[in-house]
């Protein structure tokens, strides 16, 4: 398998919790991202079997993803997915997105709660979160999922149940629940809300994973969730630990064994013939790496004697062994960076 | 030149003042005013030169350096600024430095005025028969009350100060009238260039090519390369290689040192603890009959174990100890072991500054993360044997039932400090099982509180105590009076039901119960929570006595990994690899090393 990621660095507004890279848009910058985004797609000739745009918001550049995807070489039934926010999502934007052959909406819901919505800066209300999701249903798309954010300003076990039970009701299939980290370079870190601390995060998390499950939604990894058969295939490229192409300002990849990333530099990626590419890592450990991201996902990693070794540096309830292989259960995904430096030191 | 004019040209002295009152820009403005420096050499506070002499703002080993300076009346004078070290874990290092002086400049703050610090030190230059020369500074600030502050000097320390120069080091303002005073009012020194050599020795540095460099005042005679000389406490005897002068920054090579002058010898003298500081130097041939008065042996008060984060470094661990000794004949050590730390050595101090110094240095200079035990004072033990044990590590008390009599050390404090706080440090040294002595008023505002206390009670957190009781104006000195009785036992730290031997520490019975509840807390907020649970007991003789519980972590992800950037992930575990080089793991439990310095300082309020 191998993954296609193309980074659109374009917002109509920060919100005030993210910390990934855009800037304000354009649509003179979009018609020369296109064109960056195009030339650079030459340099990699190879097929991709899952294609996904992240943001930044993909949506503002909808009537340009055709143009790009007609440089990708994907199989039949390759996963192409757009990451959408409900604010700028509409009819048209997703009639764009069907013809261009996006078959996956992965949209920024976080919260269903106005509260919290409102808390958390976002431009969009619930009700519209709610229709842009039927309306994607309505046009076609069979594969939507939805982000969630836990441990946010004002979150309580009840309003999260109330947010996924709405959730859940709606035509989709993923959600991605992640917990709100409050990032030093953003609003929210010079000026920080007042949010769940360490154990109510914990709680939150824990009552999520418990609501998502069931209602059908299995966790397969810390913060992904979905019905059977609709796991991210994306996603799970990056945790199996096989290759990834990134394009575009701030994108990371994996390829040919070596790691790299962009530079964070919109004006940079737009004026060069190639994009700048920084290796972060020359030469991955791959037993390292496995561990790694392999103890992100539910199917766990093959258990062998240095690990079984330090499990017992770990309490029982946070893992279990099945089959030959070791996993985290919910209460070990919340620890999985202590558990992963028990093993790997 | 004849022989008297030689002597009538040269001017010895130090600078006396409270931290934060300029001492260092002062020295840095007279460096700077004889031209001693060239200006591109100059850096802040040029005579502090350990790095945290500056970072603390205090100087640590005594410096010295000769200057040349032309006065007003025409005529050209050698200048000799020692510089002094101003804690009390150095009281004998300041005595003796003061005796290489004839006078000493005291800095006071024209804002703050006196304060209790530098009372001691000026008392001490009194006793020695210094002639205290006052000037004020920080006139430029606009809180600078001059006037009063001269008066203040008047009536507190009973010197003349209505003509003390009012100077600002930091601006350079009247620096001129400082260097005029130092001429006018400081004598000159005397001695005989004929009589047998008296040098005083005030300090000395280990150097790799020269081998020891011992800074001395000459008091009496002369000496010159190729002199056989006897150091007359310890013995030792050489033949001088060189003799020479401090440069602000290098030592000049002269063909002797005279009578009244200061300046160095080197010798081929491998050890440091051949040159104590306060001893004699005479010449082996022609020897003085007596040594210089003053001298005594300066003993470790404070004991504790270091020992390398990384087993594998103890053999830089040793050798950073022992170049440290080179240049710091107060700094002993030898190897020990612990359970749970493994090996390490044994380390004896002057106090606690002067171990937070090394612990600093072998830090810093030699790059080594080190983990350090409780400090211990040395306790005698009488065994039921009739044998007499001095125990200065808690893993080596003896069982309770084999102890007769147990004695820990006793030192005579003198407090100094206004008066309005009286009774906030009365609660503390009664807190600190404290006897009181006397009180003496010093003047209306200020008195000298002398309580005995155990030295034990002092060594911790006793200064860091005063101070946030005086807001800092409160300073105090100790001095060792031997042995009394005492009631005490030794308390053990269990994690998750494992002793940390490196955690017991010897505590007076009474006051078991409290510091056994305090380390507990203390250790609690200090242990950061792991995957585990872990239990903190504190037990005496088996005896359960205080406990905590540290819960288990409940949260510690990277949520979102974004766009496959795996190398933010991969950071975040190598800083929690670095964090775990600082841990010490004792079973499935993580201790960092700031654990085990933050429960010394369990202060009682």
């Amino acid at each position: 398998m191998r993954g296609l990621y193309i980074h659109v660095p374009f917002c109509v507004r920060k919100c005030p919790y993210c910390d990934f890279y855009s800037e304000k848009f354009s649509p003179e910058k979009s018609e020369k991202y296109t064109a960056a985004v195009v030339r650079n797609l030459k340099r990699y000739p190879v097929k991709f079997d899952t294609v996904y745009f992240g943001g930044g918001t993909p949506a503002l550049i909808s009537g340009k993803i055709a143009e790009i995807l007609r440089e990708v070489d994907y199989p039949e039934g390759a996963e192409i997915t757009v990451e959408c926010n409900p604010d700028v999502t509409n009819e048209r934007v997703l009639a764009e997105l069907k013809n261009a052959g996006v078959n996956r909406i992965s949209f920024g819901v976080q919260s269903l709660n106005e509260g919290e919505l409102e808390a958390l800066g976002r431009l969009h209300g619930a009700e519209s979160a709610k229709k842009a999701i039927i309306l994607a249903h309505e046009l076609g798309f069979e594969n939507i999922s939805a982000d969630l954010m836990l441990g946010v300003p004002q979150q309580s076990v009840r309003s999260l149940e109330q947010t996924i039970d709405e959730l859940c009701k709606l035509p989709i299939t993923h959600v991605s629940a992640y917990l709100l980290k409050i990032e030093p370079n953003t609003p929210f870190g010079k000026n920080p809300p007042e949010i769940p601390d360490e154990d109510g995060q914990a709680e939150l998390y824990l009552a999520a994973v418990e609501m998502l499950e069931k209602r059908g939604f299995l966790q397969y990894e810390i913060s992904n969730f979905a019905k059977n058969g609709f796991e991210s295939r994306h996603n799970l490229i990056y945790w199996r630990a096989e290759e990834y192409v990134g394009i575009g300002p701030a994108a990371h990849s994996y390829f040919n064994g070596t790691r790299f990333a962009v530079p964070r530099n919109t004006a940079e990626f737009l004026e060069n013939h190639a994009q700048r590419e920084l290796v972060t890592d020359e030469n991955p450990d791959k037993y390292e790496e496995k561990i790694l991201l392999g103890l992100r996902l539910r199917e766990g990693i093959l258990l062998d004697e240095r690990i079984e070794k330090r499990l017992r540096l770990v309490p029982k309830e946070l893992f279990r062994v099945e089959n030959g292989r070791v996993s985290l259960t919910p209460e070990g995904f919340l620890l999985s960076n202590s558990i992963i430096s028990a093993i790997l030191s | 030149m004849s022989e008297k004019n030689y002597l009538d040209n040269i001017r010895n002295f130090c600078i006396i003042a409270h931290i934060d009152h300029g001492k260092s820009t002062l020295a840095d403005r007279i460096l700077e005013q004889t031209e001693t420096v060239a200006l591109r050499d100059m850096e802040e506070q040029l005579l502090d030169n350990m790095d945290i002499e500056r970072e603390r703002g205090i100087t640590i080993k005594a410096r010295a350096v000769r200057l040349k300076y032309h006065a007003d009346n025409g005529e050209d004078y050698v200048f000799n600024l020692i510089d002094t070290p101003g804690h009390v874990d150095f009281n004998y290092e300041v005595s003796r430095s003061l005796v290489a002086c004839e006078g000493a400049v005291l800095i006071v703050d024209a804002s703050q005025g006196i304060e209790a610090q530098t009372l001691a030190n000026t008392y001490l230059a009194v006793e020695n028969d210094l002639e205290v020369v006052p000037v004020v500074n920080k006139i430029d600030l606009p809180s600078a009350r001059p006037q009063e502050v001269k008066e203040e000097i008047e009536n507190v320390i009973g010197i003349e100060a209505l003509d003390a120069p009012e100077i600002s080091a930091k601006m350079g303002i009247n620096i001129h009238a400082v260097m005029e005073e130092i001429v006018n009012k400081i004598p000159a020194p005397k001695g005989d260039i004929a009589a047998p050599l008296k040098a005083l020795i005030f300090d000395s540095v280990y150097d790799s090519y020269k081998g020891v460099i011992v800074y001395v005042r000459v008091k009496e005679g002369c000496v010159k390369p190729g002199d056989k000389i006897k150091m007359m406490a310890s013995g030792a005897e050489f033949t001088v290689v060189e003799t020479g002068y401090m440069g602000a920054t290098e030592l000049v090579p002269a063909s002797e040192l005279k009578a009244g002058e200061v300046g160095y010898i080197t010798a081929s003298i491998k050890s440091i603890g051949d040159t104590k500081v306060g001893d004699t130097v005479t010449n082996a041939q022609n020897p003085a009959d007596e040594a210089l008065p003053g001298y005594r042996e300066v003993n470790p008060m404070v004991f504790s174990g270091i020992y390398p984060a990384d087993g594998a470094k103890y053999p830089d661990l040793r050798d950073a100890l022992d170049k440290l000794r080179l240049n710091d004949a107060s700094l002993s050590f030898e190897p020990e072991s612990s359970i749970a730390l493994g090996f390490g050595f044994r380390c004896g101090f002057l106090g606690l500054l002067h171990m937070e110094i090394i612990q600093g240095r072998i830090e810093r200079e030699y790059n080594l993360d080190i983990i350090t035990t409780a400090p211990s004072v040395v306790y005698k033990i009488e065994m039921t044997d009739g044998t007499v044990r001095m125990i200065d590590n808690p893993t080596n008390y003896p069982d309770t039932t084999l102890i007769a009599q147990s004695y820990e050390p006793m030192v005579n404090a003198h407090v100094y400090s206004p008066s309005e706080y009286v009774g906030g440090i009365m609660e503390l040294c009664q807190n600190r099982r404290g006897v009181f002595k006397d009180m003496k008023y010093i003047d209306e505002k200020r008195v000298d509180l002398h309580y005995e206390l155990p030295l034990n009670e002092i060594v911790y957190d006793f200064f860091d105590a005063l101070k946030s009781r005086t807001r800092g104006y409160a300073s105090y000195d100790y001095e060792m009076i031997g042995f009394a009785p005492s009631k005490l036992v030794k308390l053990d730290i269990m994690l998750n039901g494992e002793v940390i031997d490196a955690l017991s520490f010897i505590v007076f019975a009474d006051r078991a119960y409290e510091r056994a509840r305090k380390m507990a807390e203390k250790l609690k907020e200090n242990i950061p929570r792991q995957l585990f649970e872990i239990p903190i007991q504190a037990c005496v003789g088996g005896k359960i006595i205080a406990r905590e519980t540290i819960k288990a972590l409940r949260k510690d992800v990277l949520a979102k990994c974004y766009g496959g950037d795996i190398t933010r992930k991969k950071k975040l575990l190598e800083k929690q690899k670095e964090g775990k080089k600082r841990m010490r793991q004792f079973g499935t439990v993580e201790v960092p090393q700031e654990a085990f310095m933050a429960v010394l300082k369990l202060d009682d309020d």
